[in-house]
């Protein structure tokens, strides 16, 4: 046992969590998810975010059980392992924010850092830009942890302050048992359904959760993170966390390719547009705000589902983050950017600069 | 007397931010770095072996981690 556990912290064990993830997410295309977005946790949470009534963006409504997964996966892995800590109270309203504002971006984009992978390894090349971006956003974020920038300690804390994401994924399970999608139907009860668009692709629920829940304990156990990985090269000069994400792009690729999904090109390529200058964009926010918040979109959902309360609000900020992309015409669309999606960047980049410039904190 | 870097309670990439300042400082000897996540405790020890220091101990104490490095 104590060999498997091992593992999973070692190069090639990243590599491994990196292929499968991989792997996985373009096998959940084929099997029903939208094309170039097996799993994309900005994605994911916003079709959650939109599955309960928060947004009514009729095209993304749907209870994504790989999100679910994701957290219980890694609640699982945290217990199996004795490492399951509840902490929080490390600048939790600064970590809301963070995550409202890094869901802004990337959904001018059109995906996370995983999604950005993801397109990339399906040839969707505009996914560049947007990979530079969140470069350049997270090398931004390196510079103001050189200078100081700090949001302070957590606190151990009650397990069940841990429990309570956990419980709100499971919560959204049993709804989503209860209130089953109705073919034809954009509601069911509490729940609404897309009848079309990238809300209504999705593979069997069962399927997504038992997937969901073997990348949340996989990457529990090897700390899988995208913005880690490009952080952690430009901060260190390490490039551990870098091959996982490496690996991610290239078993995708290979599992594209295999599968006939690999659809080189600019133009027409699903959920995405083609503005340059905002993919990028709108991905140097997300950058910054998941640098200066400590981890990607998924990392997040790792952390909260081994007790980190700081990491949940952040996952809480990402899906309301969701509702204002869609209720305020901030996010984009395969047309090109929103009606208000650059005044959302630019804003955001301006809130994530006064976060970074205001919270240098002494940790002695 | 080793230098004592306290970082429980921080999150990634904090407690190896503080190590490698702290490796700056004082160039060689025994530092002992305290955290409380085996993912901190990974991370700094990595980072700490990528500096050319050698992990001596880990041991635990309740919650926290006391690894200790040493550069002669």
């Amino acid at each position: 046992m104590s060999k498997f556990v091992q593992i999973f912290a070692t190069r090639w064990g990243i590599i491994i969590v990196g292929a499968l993830i991989g792997i996985f997410a373009t096998l959940l295309q084929k099997w029903g998810n939208p094309a170039n977005m097996g799993v994309c946790v900005a994605c994911f949470e916003r079709d959650m975010a939109g599955a309960l009534g928060l947004h009514r963006a009729a095209v993304v409504q749907y209870m994504r059980p790989e999100i679910i997964g994701f957290v219980l996966g890694s609640l699982i892995a945290a217990y199996a392992f004795k490492e399951f800590r509840a902490r929080a109270g490390s600048a939790p309203i600064v970590r809301f924010v963070l995550g409202a504002f890094a869901m802004i971006g990337a959904l001018v984009f059109l995906g996370c850092p995983w999604r950005a992978a993801l397109r990339l390894a399906g040839g969707d090349w505009n996914a560049i830009f947007g990979l530079l971006g969140l470069i350049g956003g997270i090398w931004v974020g390196t510079l103001f942890f050189k200078g100081g920038y700090n949001l302070g300690r957590s606190q151990t804390t009650h397990t069940s302050v841990g429990w309570l994401l956990p419980l709100t994924m499971l919560g959204f399970l049993v709804l989503m048992l209860v209130f089953p999608q109705v073919t034809g139907q954009d509601k069911s009860d509490v729940l609404f359904y897309s009848v079309k668009g990238p809300g209504s692709m999705h593979a069997p629920l069962f399927l997504s959760l038992v997937i969901g829940l073997i990348i949340g304990f996989l990457a529990q156990r090897s700390r899988f993170c995208t913005m880690g990985a490009i952080r952690d090269l430009v901060l260190f000069r390490q490039t551990h966390l870098l091959s996982g994400f490496v690996s991610l792009v290239v078993f995708a690729f290979l599992t594209n390719l295999a599968l006939g999904q690999f659809h080189p090109g600019f133009a027409n390529q699903p959920v995405a547009h083609t503005m340059a200058l905002w993919n990028f964009g709108g991905m140097v926010l997300a950058g910054l705000a998941f640098a200066l918040a400590g981890g990607c979109p998924g990392r997040q959902l790792f952390l909260a589902g081994e007790g980190d309360g700081d990491a949940a609000v952040f996952v809480l900020g990402m899906i309301v983050g969701a509702a204002f992309s869609h209720n305020f015409g901030l996010a984009g669309s395969p047309q090109g950017v929103g009606p208000h999606s650059i005044a959302a960047v630019i804003t955001g980049l301006l809130v994530c600069l006064f976060i970074g410039f205001t919270m240098r904190q002494k940790t002695a | 007397m080793s230098a004592i870097v306290d970082a429980t309670g921080l999150s990634c990439p904090q407690p190896v931010i503080l190590t490698m300042n702290e490796i700056k400082k004082v160039g060689r000897g025994e530092i002992t770095v305290l955290v409380d996540t085996v993912t901190s405790k990974e991370n700094v020890s990595r980072a700490a072996i990528a500096q050319g220091w050698t992990l001596k101990s880990v041991e635990e104490e309740g919650e926290t981690f006391r690894i200790t490095i040493t550069k002669s």
